[in-house]
């Protein structure tokens, strides 16, 4: 069985921070030489390191995880050295869910208690669940009962995490309330509890444009330091995100790296800027938004589709052509309303942009 | 520490201080020092001419923040501002000096040579102390050139920001004191000792250890590290770049020596901590007289004046200015936990704004301000730290909040004080010279003022208040006047608030007389404006405020604003304030020229710009346009006319007596208002123009006299053609007969002009049944707007129908109840007292005159609205045709003020 998840994990698609970036965290958990909280694999200030990048004095470079401002990592890593547990928020495709990954492979050097959150969630998958098959063969008991990974990292002291919080019905929201709180939960049907040991956090994310779908109570609330992901401050910064991840990404898929990408991703990321702010990036030109959030991820994916399309289909140069069409899907949301931005997007932005006649031809062909 | 400063153990020497302007920490210091070594003079860094005013410091009604104020009494433009708040060093020390009866003095180079200094060329910009302020305070920037100390020091320290270093290492240390001193250049220190709650305590990274600091309770410790810091500093940099410095230095050595002679070594000096090596420095008297020989020289008269916290940040006088005044108040007068009461008092705030904040809310931003502290290495946590636990804590992430806190809190509305008996501001002398000379006295009470632009009084009021205005003085409001559009009449309301001395205060940053403060005023807002609309109000402004030596700049940036906008939006919405500004200048006498220039060509790159700016525009889009054809329309025709026409001839305007191009009719055609014509044509014509704005040149035209009816006619016909989308035909006639700017009627124009209402009532009727509903909604945004007289007029009309309005060559009928055609006696009887009404000669002395008022005396009363409407409205005619069309005419009474030529045109038509 163990042999089986070996394999498994080498051959994953995509595989846990921890697991991806277990150098960089051996390095810095041997270069760290801080104090540590309870139960934490690193001092917070290698936490922030990890995600922000740098260089150890060893001469290891840790690569970024998280580009954006300090302060942002700073304040998340703070809350979580002070038993707080940590909401963070932001517009889709802004990197909520990853540095919540990396936050937790950093702390607890385990990503991996993880609860979905959906309009379905049960209780279930913040408490407990049972085995009922144990339950009625040998009644209530500790075996007959199914942790969950909140459950787990209460009594591990590990990070545990809620993906999408504000999607979860707002009474199953509820009970997270008195493990935030109280730092335990009770098993009634047993007559026990399971308190939290030290080292024991959550991590939780939530859609800015979700709010409306399940409002977190003002208990609740109160529990969590906010921290929000803002949207890249500057184009530079986007192309910079966009590149890293695109190369990473397409390492991991194997597709030959592309010699001037970085043209075609700063396009991209300057369609995505433009449209999503409303107005051209010489701050001259108003255009109109689309329906979707065009955010950075989306950026990513595109230009991560194109290449793709480059090396299977084409001579292996990212060319107008092939981000063409992923730029088309990303923005066309909504087929009528959408279309007639991107038209007026095209004819009145890029067919008069000096350098951009291929690209322009490019996305003409695809819309036709 | 070493030795190499002198001034390192108390008992050698005078007690050297070196600050840092407006450091609550250095304030804390100050004050212990003094209280440790208690000087018999306190010497510091000022203008020594304010010496006399010293003893208003401890005045009861003085309340910091203030500032001293420096101005040369021939040159009032030049001036420099000291400020000092309760958290400045310098203040500590002069209260401490004042309240122990210690002599107490000021030994910067005197504000005489300073001043003299600053608008000396050769002496340039180097320093920021005593710049003028007004335009170039702010704006140059010599700080970019010289070398920061403090950033220096910072960068050693491995911090990127100097404000952050010397925070951590001096500001703090009154709270830390007793733990571990701070060592300026050595880093933040090692904290392993801070019992700081939180697992990140104990950053250990610390560049260097501490050497060899005295005891934890030495007052002097810190300014001893501080000056063989700076010591340093000044061996590896010189003077750097500071070259006033060196002067100003030479005095305070000479100062200096003259105290001690005085009173030995018990003198203290308080000043900023760069020209602590500078003070200790082995130099002769006559090489320092040597330097002083021979400086320029003006006459400077020095005052107190209230200062705000707002003020406090701006870059002037001690040149420190600072980003959070009230962060530092706080942390000043905080007598403990400066974190838990900062982050209380921001709770307070909150709550006062609808915000739940609870207890716990506090405590959990306390640790995590705290926690934030330790892990950024810090000793305490600063005001970053805890905007940043506020931010997670209490603001759910937000900003918005954060916005209040930054304006209430951190930089604070506290307003200083200055005693009565302190001599005023100069610009308040100024203003209160003003206020003597044009007799207007502030009062509290409000009241409204008509100003009669003629008078040289009236005029001179005027300008006082305009220029209050653009210095932010809201003593008076202009109100519509009661006068109309009359060009040279104003109205204002007016009344004096107390909070105005201050803001008097406040704006004698900008100068000291209302004159120079309001121009200096006016060319820093020209440079800072963004929209284009903003600089042709501000030029509009600088016209009526008559600041003749504000105006090139607000022109040239008008011109490069303009330029490079190629926005016909903005465009049109700058013109109608320049034409404005054209027509008040005039009647002010001031010369346009320039104005009427840059009007012209913005005029025609919006002729030229707006044909394609109208094409393929959505509804909201076309009516946003219309107001702007409408806007620049009434604009153009104030322009100058023929002055594109004429080229070189700007005279006119410098005469005072430019032609108005209104009404001017077809021969101003070759100009701007030329051009225009042609673009309403264009407008008129083209078919991807939408309905609304096709229908609205089209009717500008006609009311301009540059279509005919027949055209109009034709044009309309064009638009509600049964091809037409109802839906755009509709737009068309909102365009056309929708209410123009003035107030022109559209309604009256389908009253008299029988054609087109009959146009417009064959439309309607082929209006399909389903596009009827769609078509609705803008009819009757249309009509709803006429007057009700006009709207049940054009509905008897309807009503009557086609056949009553056919031509019926005789006498037509009357109105129900009145007999046919006109009394022509009965109308003559009136006619003397309408040409008496209407200004016109008797009859017989002109062959013109009020040809429809007769008739329209006649009707019914019913109607009366209606025809007074028509009265007012109609052009007169002449009479000479009179009769005949009015038998001619169809409905003979009401079309009596309307367009003769038209209706004689139709007439004869049928």
């Amino acid at each position: 069985m163990p042999e089986t998840t070996e394999t498994t994990r080498a051959e994953a698609l995509r595989p846990h921070a921890e697991e991806a970036f277990a150098d960089e965290l051996a390095a810095l958990a041997a270069a760290d030489d801080r104090p540590r909280p309870a139960r934490w694999r690193l001092s917070p200030w290698a936490v922030a390191t990890y995600l922000l990048g740098g260089t150890l004095p060893d001469g290891t470079v840790i690569t970024p995880k998280y580009v954006g401002p300090r302060r942002i990592v700073e304040v998340a890593v703070t809350t979580l050295a002070t038993d707080r547990a940590l909401l963070l928020l932001g517009v889709p495709g802004t990197a909520k869910t990853w540095v919540s990954e990396h936050l937790a492979a950093a702390v607890s050097g385990d990503s991996t208690l993880l609860v979905q959150g959906t309009a379905g969630t049960p209780e279930e998958a913040i408490r407990y669940g049972w085995n009922y098959a144990q339950l009625l063969a040998h009644g209530p008991s500790r075996d007959a009962l199914v942790p969950s990974p909140v459950m787990r990292a209460m009594a591990e002291g590990m990070t545990a995490r809620v993906e999408e919080l504000t999607r979860i019905p707002a009474d199953v929201q509820d009970t997270l309330i008195t493990v935030l709180s109280e730092k335990t939960l009770p098993v009634p049907e047993l007559g026990e509890e399971v308190q939290a040991v030290r080292g024991f956090n959550l991590i939780a994310t939530a859609n800015d444009r979700d709010r409306g779908v399940n409002e977190l109570s003002s208990a609740l609330r109160r529990r969590f330091n906010t921290v929000v992901l803002p949207l890249p401050a500057t184009a530079e910064a986007e192309v910079d995100i966009v590149s890293r991840r695109v190369d990473q990404l397409g390492r991991s898929l194997d597709l030959p790296a592309a010699p001037e990408g970085l043209d075609e991703i700063r396009r991209v990321v300057t369609v995505f800027r433009e449209l999503r702010d409303g107005v051209t990036s010489d701050g001259r030109t108003k255009v109109k938004s689309p329906s979707g959030t065009l955010s950075t991820a989306e950026a990513i994916s595109v230009v991560t589709n194109g290449l793709a399309l480059a090396a299977h289909f084409g001579d292996g140069v990212l060319r107008p052509g092939d981000v063409a069409a992923g730029i088309l899907g990303a923005v066309v949301r909504d087929p009528a309303a959408d279309r007639v931005v991107w038209q007026e997007y095209l004819e009145t932005v890029v067919r008069e942009r000096d350098g951009w006649k291929d690209f322009y031809r490019a996305c003409r062909e695809v819309s036709a | 520490m070493t030795t190499a400063a002198p001034t390192a153990t108390r008992p050698a020497g005078p007690l050297l201080l070196g600050v840092r302007h407006h450091g609550p920490g250095s304030a804390r210091a100050v004050r212990a020092a003094l209280d440790a070594a208690a000087p018999a003079a306190v010497l510091i860094e000022g203008p020594p001419e304010a010496d006399a005013l010293l003893p208003l410091a401890a005045d009861e009604g003085m309340r910091p923040p203030v500032a001293l104020l420096a101005h040369a009494v021939d040159d009032p433009g030049r001036a420099a501002f000291w400020p000092l708040a309760a958290f400045s060093p310098e203040w500590v020390a002069l209260r401490w000096a004042l309240e122990r009866g210690a002599a107490v003095r000021f030994i910067d180079l005197p504000a005489a040579h300073s001043l003299a200094l600053a608008a000396d060329p050769t002496w340039g910009d180097e320093e920021d102390e005593a710049v003028p302020d007004g335009p170039g305070g702010p704006g140059a920037d010599p700080r970019a050139v010289r070398i920061d100390p403090l950033a220096v020091l910072a960068e050693t320290a491995g911090y990127d920001d100097p404000e952050r270093w010397w925070e951590d290492v001096v500001e703090h240390r009154a709270h830390r004191a007793h733990r571990a001193p701070p060592v300026p250049g050595g880093g933040p220190g090692p904290d392993a000792a801070a019992p700081r709650p939180g697992p990140a305590a104990g950053d250990s990274s610390g560049p260097s250890a501490p050497s060899g600091s005295s005891s934890p309770a030495d007052p002097f410790a810190p300014f001893a590290a501080l000056a063989e810091a700076m010591a340093v500093l000044r061996e590896t940099h010189g003077d750097g770049g500071h070259r006033r410095d060196l002067v100003r230095e030479a005095y305070m050595r000479l100062q200096l020596r003259a105290a001690r002679k005085e009173h030995g070594d018990a003198v203290a000096v308080v000043c900023g901590a760069w020209h602590l090596p500078a003070l200790t420095a082995k130099t002769t008297v006559t090489a320092d007289r040597a330097l002083l020989k021979g400086l320029p020289k003006v006459r400077a008269e020095l005052t107190w004046v209230p200062w705000t916290h707002r003020r406090l940040s701006r870059h002037s006088g001690y040149g420190a200015g600072i980003d959070s005044p009230g962060w530092y108040g706080h942390l000043f007068a905080a007598p403990d936990r400066p974190v838990e009461r900062w982050l209380t008092r921001i709770a307070g705030l909150l709550r006062d704004e609808d915000r739940m904040v609870s207890s716990a809310h506090v405590i959990e931003a306390v640790r995590l301000a705290t926690a934030l502290a330790a892990m950024r290495g810090r000793p305490l946590a600063g005001l970053t730290e805890t905007l940043d636990a506020v931010r997670a804590v209490m603001c759910d992430g937000s900003d918005v909040p954060l916005e209040l806190i930054r304006d209430r809190l951190i930089v604070g509305d506290v307003l200083g004080e200055v005693p009565d008996d302190a001599p005023a501001v100069p610009l308040q002398r100024d203003l209160t010279r003003l206020q003597r000379s044009l007799r207007l006295k502030p009062e509290a009470l409000e009241r409204e003022l008509d100003l009669d632009l003629r008078k040289e009084t009236d005029a001179g009021r005027s300008r006082l208040l305009h220029r209050l205005r653009l210095l932010g003085v809201g003593w008076g409001e202009p109100v519509a006047g009661r006068s109309g559009t009359g060009t040279f009449r104003e109205s204002w309301r007016l009344r004096w608030e107390p909070e105005l001395s201050v803001r008097v205060a406040e704006a004698g940053m900008w100068g000291t007389t209302v004159l120079s403060a309001a121009t200096a005023r006016a060319e820093s807002a020209a440079a800072g404006a963004t929209a284009l609309a903003e600089i042709t109000a501000l030029a509009e402004q600088c016209l009526l405020a008559a600041l003749p030596e504000a105006l090139p700049a607000v022109l040239r940036a008008l011109a490069d604003r303009a330029a490079l906008d190629a926005d016909v939006g903005h465009l049109a919405g700058a013109l109608p304030a320049l034409a404005r500004s054209l027509r008040y200048g005039d009647v002010r006498s001031t010369d346009t020229s320039a104005l009427a220039e840059v009007a012209t060509g913005l005029a025609l790159r919006i002729c030229v710009g707006l044909p394609p700016a109208c094409a393929g525009l959505d509804a909201d889009g076309a009516a946003a346009m219309r107001r702007q054809v409408d806007a620049v329309h009434e604009a153009i025709r104030l322009l100058p006319a023929g002055d594109a026409a004429v080229g070189t001839d700007a005279g006119a305007g410098v005469d005072g007596e430019p032609r108005a191009a209104a009404g001017a009719g077809p021969e101003a055609g070759a100009g701007v208002a030329g051009r225009w014509t042609a673009v309403l044509r264009t407008l008129a014509g083209r078919e991807s123009v939408p309905g609304l704005l096709r229908g609205r040149a089209a009717r500008l035209l006609l009311d301009d006299e540059h279509l005919g009816g027949e055209e109009a006619a034709r044009l309309m016909g064009l638009a509600l053609s049964p091809g037409t989308p109802p839906a755009e035909a509709a737009a068309w006639i909102e365009g056309f007969a929708g209410e123009g700017p003035g107030g022109s009627g559209g309604g009256m124009l389908l009253v008299h002009d029988e054609r087109l209402l009959g146009l417009i009532d064959t439309w309607l009727t082929g209006v399909p049944a389903e596009a009827f509903t769609d078509v609705l909604p803008l009819l009757r945004r249309t009509f709803a707007a006429y007057e009700p007289g006009v709207r049940r007029t054009l509905g008897e009309r309807v009503r009557r129908g086609p056949a009553a309005r056919a031509p019926s060559g005789g006498a037509e009928p009357g109105a129900p109840g009145f007999g046919p055609g006109l009394d022509p006696a009965r109308a003559a009887a009136v006619e003397p007292l309408v040409r008496r009404l209407l200004g016109l000669p008797a009859a017989g002395e002109r062959d013109g005159g009020a040809r429809s008022t007769p008739e329209d005396e006649d009707e019914d009363d019913g109607r009366a609205a209606d025809d007074g409407r028509a009265a007012d409205d109609g052009r007169m005619g002449d009479d000479g045709r009179m009769g005949e069309e009015e038998r001619v005419g169809q409905e003979g009474r009401a079309e009596a003020g309307g367009r003769p030529a038209d209706e004689g045109r139709v007439g004869a038509g049928r």
